[in-house]
């Protein structure tokens, strides 16, 4: 199974990637575990510019043949910009998910809480334990 | 032989595995005060028994002449209709679980879609909901997850929209946070008019509910609706008689066309009147169909049409990752039953009546209720209260509450129409009436005359 863990990420037990973007903006994504685990998918749903989520939220939706999952806001705050190409080319998160198919970015409605986060370390071992 | 799967060992076996020590304690999360109790209901009755009875209570109810309608219909169903639909090949209530396994089973289905299209104009149609009540707060629900400009939850829901489907839908969707706003009906025509929604305008509202023909049977004007709707950014939600769809224009056409589409977003309705017999008000199933950019809000099963891996066409279940069994809480749908023998024998019905049979229904169900409301309109005391053109069905106001003579009427073996004045106390004495191709002349004459004499006959006693 593919299982590429970029080191300058934070990552959810959810398994959503978060990057800290230009003006102190969150991009945010599926890690390639997730992907992998799905399968090929056919549609993504991505959160409306404008938006409020709140940490936790339920924002946004991957489909594949077999499964459609709900992607969570890692935190709170408004979504300033989201990857419209999904919508035609789904394949995207499948081939790149750290990069052309990330999801959303996020205005956080406070500092990053490092804290709660894992680094690509920690999300490692979590990967390692969950598959026990 | 007791035909039960689970014997009492079994039964015992399987609480013992999951750690409940009765099927009472399965239950146990629901209330102590919402349970039934101990049901009234006789003791089991053998075959003989039940053959018995049951003839006894047909007998007790005759073979009334019925000028009901008011949601379900009554059509000539051709004999093969149910003699197809009844073979072991269909006769199952369901999709079958390895559905792909069962190829004529999808392709029904993927037929009954296409026509369903056909008739409706729209894109794509599900393979059925439970009925058309359930369908319409089905319709409310995904609005409302499709209607992206709107965040009111806000539903406008004219009064000449079937009042039972109106419930039904508030008491579906209305526990979900969504409200419904009424909109009133014009006193003189029997329609839901344009200046009845102006106030409305610039308003966020998720979706406007139009039913064509209306309750009453008359005619709204669905493009100026339409428009209206979609001027203000409010999703469409058609509600129309599948019979009816062989004379009038399409739900997929109605109004003008906008960034190149046209149209109602969503159409659902009850598909009874498509070789359903009305059996005392069930099974029959609901329909719906949209456009492509909303099929994934869509909810129900879809088929479609399919290659193998040798290029060989075939058919499949589609869009399944949001259906209960993978998506659960968070499905599509929270009922999502497939009528299929319904739809079965539905599919049957219009295969064999063709576009020019279908047309021969709708226009002889239309001639026939302008012929009995013309005759009941000779009686002294009854006359039309709306103006606006009707389909198959229309509503009379008497001189005196209409109860009383419907009850007269029933004596004489005429079901005469239903009573509105309970649901619409502003109509006065009104009641509504039906006609379909099933009603000859003499049946239209008879019931003129009972309801002349039944009248008058209440008069003198008066």
């Amino acid at each position: 199974m593919s299982n590429k863990i970029p080191s300058d990420l934070k990552y959810t037990k959810s398994h959503e990637w978060v990057r800290q973007a230009e003006n102190g903006t969150l991009e945010i994504g599926i890690t390639d575990h997730a992907q992998s685990a799905l399968g090929d998918l056919v549609f993504v749903e991505v959160p409306d510019v404008g938006r409020a989520l709140s940490a936790g939220e339920a924002c946004a939706v991957v489909e594949s043949v077999k499964a459609a999952s709900d992607v969570y806001s890692p935190l709170a705050g408004k979504v300033v910009a989201n990857n419209d190409a999904l919508s035609a080319k789904p394949e995207l998160l499948n081939e790149d998910p750290y990069g052309a198919g990330w999801l959303f970015r996020l205005q956080g409605s406070g500092p990053l809480d490092a804290a709660s986060f894992m680094n690509a370390s920690a999300y490692e071992s979590f990967l390692a334990e969950e598959s026990k | 032989m007791a035909f039960i799967p689970h014997t009492p060992d079994d039964i015992a076996r399987m609480l013992e595995v999951i750690g409940a020590s009765s099927i009472e304690d399965l239950f146990d999360e629901i209330p102590k005060d919402l349970r039934a109790g101990v049901l009234n209901v006789p003791a089991p009755l053998s075959e003989m028994e039940i053959a018995r009875l049951m003839t006894t209570r047909a007998a007790i109810d005759g073979r009334p002449l019925n000028f009901i309608g008011a949601g379900a219909y009554e059509h000539h169903i051709p004999a093969p209709v149910w003699a197809i639909a009844t073979r072991g090949e269909f006769y199952s209530a369901y999709t079958p679980y390895q559905a792909e396994a069962s190829q004529g089973t999808l392709q029904l289905i993927y037929e009954y879609q296409s026509m369903m299209c056909a008739l409706t104009g729209m894109e794509v149609s599900n393979a059925s909901l439970y009925d058309g009540a359930s369908a319409l707060a089905e319709a409310c629900l995904m609005a409302v997850r499709s209607n992206r400009s709107s965040s009111s939850r806000r539903i406008l829901m004219p009064r000449a929209v079937n009042p039972t489907y109106a419930q039904v839908a508030q008491a579906i969707a209305g526990n979900q946070d969504i409200s419904f706003v009424p909109v009133d009906f014009d006193r003189t025509t029997g329609r839901t008019l344009l200046d009845a929604l102006k106030p409305f305008s610039g308003q966020d509202f998720t979706a406007l509910v139009v039913q064509q023909p209306n309750f009453f049977g008359s005619l709204e004007e669905v493009d100026a609706l339409t428009d209206w709707a979609h001027e203000n950014k409010i999703m469409l939600i058609a509600v129309v008689n599948p019979t009816s769809l062989a004379l009038l224009k399409p739900p997929g056409e109605w109004g003008a066309t906008v960034d190149g589409a046209r149209g109602a977003d969503i159409v659902c309705g009850e598909g009874q009147a498509l070789g359903v017999p009305l059996s005392s008000g069930g099974p029959y199933f609901g329909f719906m169909a949209t456009r492509m950019q909303y099929v994934r809000q869509m909810p129900g099963r879809i088929v479609g049409g399919t290659v193998d891996v040798e290029g060989r066409p075939g058919f499949t279940l589609t869009l399944q990752a949001r259906e209960q069994h993978i998506r659960r809480s968070k499905a599509t749908s929270n009922i999502c039953t497939n009528q299929g023998l319904m739809v079965t024998a539905a599919t049957i019905y219009m295969s064999l009546l063709g576009p020019r049979g279908l047309e021969a229904v709708a226009q002889a169900s239309m001639q026939r209720t302008y012929d009995l409301v013309s005759a009941l309109g000779k009686v002294p005391g009854v006359k039309r209260a709306f103006t606006a053109p009707h389909f198959h069905e229309a509503v009379l106001l008497l001189d005196r509450p209409p109860a009383a003579i419907l009850a007269a009427l029933s004596r004489r073996g005429i079901l005469g129409g239903l009573d509105l004045s309970e649901r619409y106390p502003e109509l006065g004495h009104a009641m509504l009436v039906c006609a379909t191709e099933t009603k000859l002349d003499a049946d239209i004459a008879a019931y003129a005359t009972a309801l002349a004499d039944v009248m008058s006959a209440s008069r003198a006693a008066a």
